[in-house]
């Protein structure tokens, strides 16, 4: 029943899913890994960057400028968001309660993620959008037989990698870097050798957030965009987070496409589990290592 | 007069009801239940707008017998629980006389027993389920609008009509409670028209799904002749775009159920060729009713207010609303009273023939509405940036509803393929 091509195709057909994921998954993973804060309204994010960016993309389409340029309109937007809703959260609210109850934050953060989703209804209806351009633009490709869009193929994935990539030299290779692995290792220690640990919390908290309002840019690409939608992927998110351990990044580029390569098996040999299997696998991690996949031991701070 | 104080008493109690029946309100208060969040609220907001619009046509002309209506809107999308309570609160505290629930059929199966309870009357304006009226008796809710048994019936009837040499089948059905249903007897009506059809795919992808490409790979590999799909609102739109990006929208048959929701929205997304269903008899370019002045104003003006065209929860609207003022004319002119009393509006509402803005309906004796339901095929003309329906059917809402008694699915199992060429069916080409 299961044959290499069986594997092959459902591999294809996992990585545009599962790049999508791990861009939502790796933002909130690096703000917990810094801020030590979890965000439920980080899936705010991606539906907002992901409405932001079809916005640009219908402007586009309709001043008859080049289709191309929506790919250029996807990054600003993501850069957008992150900074603008980024930055205001961070400033306005989530400064006041770091270091609090865990579950302040929790009922915090969700407080945000209800504001902004009728804020998304406000602004953009309820209406589902859609841009073909990114999609059309592109054209397909066939393997085996089968025709897959160069853009969830290709591009989406290939944007992933180039994330994961740049963040890991980042933080493993670049002074700012260095900075922010000294603040998340003891923000105290960080601070007393000169660190301004507030400024590095904003800029992680605006990376975090670009990085999911772009796989939301990406999404806008190939997915109607609806009321809801960010909910759907903040779980993913977390699920993706949680059986990667939470802060760890290559983590969460190896959960993202176990969960898009498993979904894809589900729905070639029991498409009855295609909704299980994400939580399927974050059980089994779980199970087996409660820190996550790529957890490291940690020293506990009295 | 009386021989016993007991029949004075009776007729005493009678007397106050007819007087209470008798006083006229001040305005009438009518619950609303409708998606305002989530991704339903593509259906929601369309038929809170729509409520909007008629209630304000209702009070320009005085109102219900006189009295004037106040809506109060309840979200459905705040979750079954939320809902119950909101429900229970706007009958108890706002004094609603009566209320329209609901668009998801789990909100109709779980607000139907509370109407019961509370004994108010409950008009089910959009949901599904054939469950409610089939495995219960219901006193106090009434449904004006078909069922899922009559629209899978009519689009399993136009697909072998219209493509009757098909072998091979698959289904892509969001993975919830409506999908499973709908799907599901579709196929045992199929079945029975069609018993050597094979279904080569049952697929369910998670509600919501953002991305289809594990589907359509399959879809692709398996070939089938046609292909179902029952999703709805961003689901669809999703769906239709990534596979049409990939060829498959041209390579097989699709049926959409639900489609003509969609239709505007998708513009050249959606190819010609497409089978799609409207819920009804809804379509805002319905044969029948186009070139009527009613019809077309009501279009314009929802056009000009939403920047839409209309849709089939809009038209579903307008059926609760006429159902509503009928059954109140008709139960005050029966019991000879200024104002009926709920069990008397619920009594009019039995065998009551209305219209809303397309075909008239009729309330059974179990108070599941009799709608017809039109099905068509997608086409692309100049005038309009997206697909229209070409080769329309529309299904009279007694060839394809389940009999009082019957259960859909049972019902459905024993259909012959001859009423696929029916003569009450009525087919329309687009003269354009």
């Amino acid at each position: 029943m299961i044959s290499i091509q069986t594997v092959l195709l459902a591999a294809l057909d996992g990585l545009s899913y599962g790049a999508q994921v791990f861009m939502v998954a790796v933002g909130l993973s690096l703000i917990f890994g810094v801020l030590r804060i979890v965000n439920v309204a980080h899936g705010s994010f991606y539906a907002i960057g992901a409405y932001v960016a079809a916005s640009f993309g219908l402007f586009i389409a309709a001043a008859g400028w080049s289709p191309w340029l929506t790919y250029p309109a996807m990054a600003l937007s993501a850069c957008l968001v992150g900074i603008v809703v980024g930055g205001t959260l961070e400033v306005a609210l989530l400064r006041r309660i770091y270091g609090k109850e865990q579950v302040l934050q929790l009922l915090v953060t969700f407080a945000v993620f209800m504001i902004l989703e009728d804020m998304q209804k406000a602004v953009w209806g309820v209406r589902p959008y859609f841009i073909d351009a990114p999609l059309g633009l592109l054209g397909t490709v066939n393997i085996l037989g089968i025709n897959y869009s160069i853009y969830q193929l290709v591009v989406v994935p290939l944007f992933a990698v180039v994330m994961l990539v740049s963040l890991r030299y980042v933080l493993r290779h670049t002074r700012l870097g260095r900075i922010v692995t000294a603040v998340t290792d003891d923000r105290e220690a960080a601070a007393a050798m000169g660190v301004d640990a507030t400024r590095v919390y904003l800029l992680t908290f605006m990376i975090g957030a670009s990085i999911a309002a772009f796989g939301g840019a990406l999404a806008s690409g190939a997915t109607s965009l609806v009321p809801g939608m960010g909910a759907g992927m903040t779980i993913l998110s977390f699920a993706v987070a949680a059986t990667a351990g939470l802060g760890r990044i290559e983590g969460a580029a190896v959960a993202a496409l176990m969960i898009g390569l498993g979904r894809s098996l589900a729905v070639y040999m029991a498409p009855e589990f295609d909704v299980l299997v994400p939580y399927l696998i974050m059980f089994l991690v779980l199970l087996f290592k409660p820190q996550g996949l790529f957890s490291v031991q940690q020293t506990r701070k009295v | 007069m009386f021989k016993r104080p007991f029949d004075a008493l009776c007729a005493l109690m009678l007397l106050m009801s007819s007087a209470l029946a008798a006083d006229k309100p001040k305005e009438l208060v009518v619950g609303i239940t409708t998606f305002l969040s989530g991704p339903a609220s593509v259906f929601g907001v369309p038929g809170k707008n729509a409520a909007d619009l008629l209630i304000a046509d209702l009070n320009a002309k005085g109102g219900i017998l006189g009295v004037p209506l106040r809506p109060i809107f309840i979200d459905e999308g705040a979750g079954i629980n939320q809902l119950m309570s909101e429900y229970r609160r706007v009958v108890l505290n706002e004094k609603a006389d009566v209320m329209l629930a609901s668009i998801s059929s789990a909100s109709c199966l779980a607000l139907t027993p509370i109407a019961e309870d509370l004994k108010v009357p409950n008009i089910l304006w959009d949901c599904s389920t054939p469950r409610i009226f089939e495995d219960n008796d219901y006193k106090y809710s009434v449904r004006t609008q078909a069922h899922s048994g009559a629209e899978m019936l009519a689009a399993a009837l136009y697909l072998i009509r219209n493509k009757p040499h098909f072998k091979t089948i698959a289904g892509v059905n969001q993975d919830y409670a409506a999908g499973r249903d709908q799907w599901g007897l579709f196929l045992v009506a199929l079945k029975a028209l069609k018993p050597d059809v094979e279904v080569v795919a049952e697929l369910f992808p998670k509600f919501g799904a953002p991305d289809y490409s594990t589907e359509i790979t399959r879809l692709q590999a398996l070939r089938p002749d046609v292909i179902v799909n029952t999703s709805w609102g961003g689901d669809l739109d999703t769906f239709v775009q990534q596979a049409a990006a990939r060829g498959v929208m041209t390579q097989s048959t699709f049926v959409f159920p639900l489609g003509e929701s969609s239709l505007e929205r998708l513009g050249n997304a959606m190819p010609p060729g497409v089978i799609i269903g409207g819920r009804g008899d809804h379509y805002f370019l319905h044969p029948k009713y186009a070139q009527q002045p009613a019809f077309r104003a009501f279009v314009t003006r929802y056009r000009e207010k939403t920047n839409a065209y209309p849709i089939y929860p809009v038209l579903h609207m307008a059926q609760a609303f006429a159902a509503l003022e009928d059954a109140y004319e008709k139960a005050a002119q029966t019991n000879n009273v200024p104002w009926p009393s709920s069990e008397q509006l619920m009594a009019a509402f039995r065998g009551l023939k209305f219209r809303g803005l397309t075909s008239e309906v009729t309330i059974r004796e179990d108070n599941q509405g009799l709608e017809d339901q039109l099905i068509g095929t997608t086409i692309r003309v100049p005038e309009y940036d997206f697909a229209i329906l070409d080769r329309i059917s529309i299904y009279p809402a007694k060839l394809v509803t389940t009999p009082v008694g019957e259960r859909s699915a049972d019902w459905l199992s024993k259909i012959k393929p001859e009423i696929a060429s029916d003569p009450s069916i009525e087919t329309f080409t687009a003269g354009k």
